[in-house]
């Protein structure tokens, strides 16, 4: 070929050598999360000095985790009773209520990005829903559906719906010009420009929705456990917080925590992988 | 096989309104190959996206195989200045090509050949698992050429195609422009606003004025073949027929031996 090597970004992302990568592989990690550590030690000493029991330190609070969530079998990882009864509603709210939102945010989004007559009719409304605070729908909601997993859904939908709707109306109204009117010139079929075209071009802006909208549905979940529930993360917090018992209280917060990060990372780690084309893309022209 | 018409357009209304083109009559044989030359914003990609049926012209008409275009028309393609616009960079370039061939009513298998076909006619064979992003402009702009190629289109427009690589790989498409046109029975117009190209690439060079556009000159490009980017380009047809384009881009008269 005359023309100038094109550039090649996938090769990038691999070191040389298998140890020596591996060493910084460590290092990375090191340099990365050293605060941690030093976090928990200050905090072990702030509230050792300041010896309050709203305050437990973290070795208190790590003690009765262990022994909330972490006595059971090995065979279950160790999950006590306590943790199976009340672990995994709270993740299948999360999801779900995630997972509806996204679908339904999608669907919406561009039929509203792509039609300028419907979002006319529609942008008010949408504006008038974002601006209500989710919690807000509690109140109104018990004595509609009564408490239980079809009112904690829709208090998360109607929470996380937003940043997903938005972003994909946006994603779905300002695919380049050229690339539709590429499409219109190739003949490309509805379904196709759908699929093949307007998705996928949208594909960054709804990430960053379903991105925003995890770690909003996380919160919902906990606010709709804490009014209307009988199981779940959020209902063990409230129950530690009626039996004034403040280091359980900061386990349940913890485990949020912990939640919050992992959910974070996961979707990141699926979020390079669908976009990979996005982010080498925007390197490279 | 196509013939345009009194083709008006005029963009916006009222004080603000801009004319674009002023009356273009144009008819383009089966086969044959004619660039459109004229100064910057004179309104080519104008005519160009009118003919494509991206634009509804405010007035005139655009018959293409006896059909008049309204919607864009089946058996035309595109290939725009503007490659990494046009490419979408989701799909491979296999994909790329192959995405509109279903409308043809290919199967799978079909399409899949039909693109690896024209990556070679572009000598891109190597490239089908590629994504455009990875590959350099030059290259980029042959996977468009390609996809054009592969929907066998009855007339392929190219607008300003090669404005935006370098120019060792403008000759190098130019060459190619003029070998694939070979191999299908291809209608061409290739707008530009390199004179030296238009008459290279052309076997017919209309010029435009500035807007709003009109045609100022129509002229056959008769140069002994097989066209070579040296030996041509010194030919002494070549070097007066250039100058002749040159002065109706710029809008001087010409000599009248040689205006037709």
């Amino acid at each position: 070929m005359k023309h100038s090597a094109p550039a090649s970004p996938k090769s990038s992302g691999t070191s040389p050598g298998g140890s020596p990568s591996g060493l910084r592989g460590v290092a990375r990690a090191v340099s990365r999360l050293w605060l941690v550590p030093v976090a928990l030690v200050l905090w072990e000493i702030g509230t050792r000095a300041a010896d309050t029991p709203y305050f437990p330190s973290p070795t208190t609070i790590a003690v009765k985790m262990r022994e909330m969530w972490l006595n059971g079998p090995a065979s279950r990882l160790w999950l006590s009773d306590l943790a199976l009864e009340n672990f995994p509603p709270s993740l299948a709210r999360l999801f779900a209520g995630w997972a509806l939102a996204g679908v339904a945010g999608i669907v919406l989004g561009v039929m509203l990005g792509r039609s300028v007559l419907l979002a006319r009719f529609v942008d008010p409304l949408v504006h008038f829903g974002r601006a209500i605070p989710p919690p807000m729908l509690l109140p109104l909601l018990i004595p509609l559906m009564s408490i239980g997993t079809q009112m904690q859904l829709t208090t998360i939908v109607f929470g996380v719906i937003w940043p997903v709707l938005l972003n994909t109306v946006d994603g779905a109204r300002y695919v380049d010009r050229q690339h539709m009117e590429t499409a219109r010139v190739f003949g490309l079929s509805w379904g196709q420009r759908l699929w093949r075209v307007i998705l996928p071009s949208s594909t960054p802006k709804i990430f960053a929705g379903l991105r925003l909208s995890l770690s909003l549905a996380l919160i919902l979940m906990v606010i709709s456990e804490l009014v209307g529930s009988t199981n779940g993360i959020g209902f063990q917090l409230r129950a530690a917080e009626r039996a004034f018992d403040p280091p359980a209280l900061w386990g349940a917060i913890v485990v949020l925590g912990l939640l919050g990060y992992v959910l974070n990372l996961a979707f990141f780690a699926i979020e390079r992988r669908v976009l990979s084309w996005h982010r080498a893309a925007k390197q490279t022209t | 096989m196509l013939e345009i018409s009194n083709l008006t357009h005029t963009y916006g209304s009222g004080p603000s309104a801009h004319n674009a083109l002023g009356g273009i009559d144009l008819n383009v044989s089966e086969g044959e190959l004619v660039c459109i030359v004229g100064p910057s914003g004179c309104g080519k990609s104008t005519l160009l996206r009118s003919i494509a049926g991206l634009l509804r012209p405010t007035g005139g008409q655009v018959v293409l195989n006896g059909a008049p275009v309204a919607q864009t028309p089946d058996d035309l393609a595109v290939v725009f200045q503007d490659y990494s616009r046009s490419l979408f960079p989701w799909m491979s370039v296999a994909d790329n090509i192959s995405l509109p061939l279903r409308r043809k009513g290919e199967g799978r298998k079909q399409r899949a050949r039909s693109a690896m076909e024209a990556l070679e006619q572009v000598g891109l064979a190597g490239a089908a698992d590629k994504y455009p992003w990875e590959l350099s402009g030059g290259m980029q702009q042959r996977v468009s050429i390609a996809r054009a190629l592969a929907y066998r289109p009855a007339l392929m427009l190219m607008d300003e195609p090669f404005g935006s690589v370098d120019a060792q790989t403008r000759e190098d498409l130019e060459d190619l422009t003029l070998r694939v046109r070979g191999h299908h029975n291809m209608t061409i117009l290739l707008i530009t606003h390199d004179i030296d190209e238009s008459v290279y690439v052309g076997d017919r060079v209309v010029v435009l004025s500035k807007a709003p556009a009109r045609i100022v000159g129509d002229l056959r490009v008769d140069l002994p073949g097989p066209r070579d980017q040296i030996n041509t380009r010194e030919h002494p047809d070549f070097v007066r027929l250039r100058a002749e384009v040159g002065r109706l881009v710029r809008g001087m008269r010409t000599s009248p031996a040689s205006a037709s």
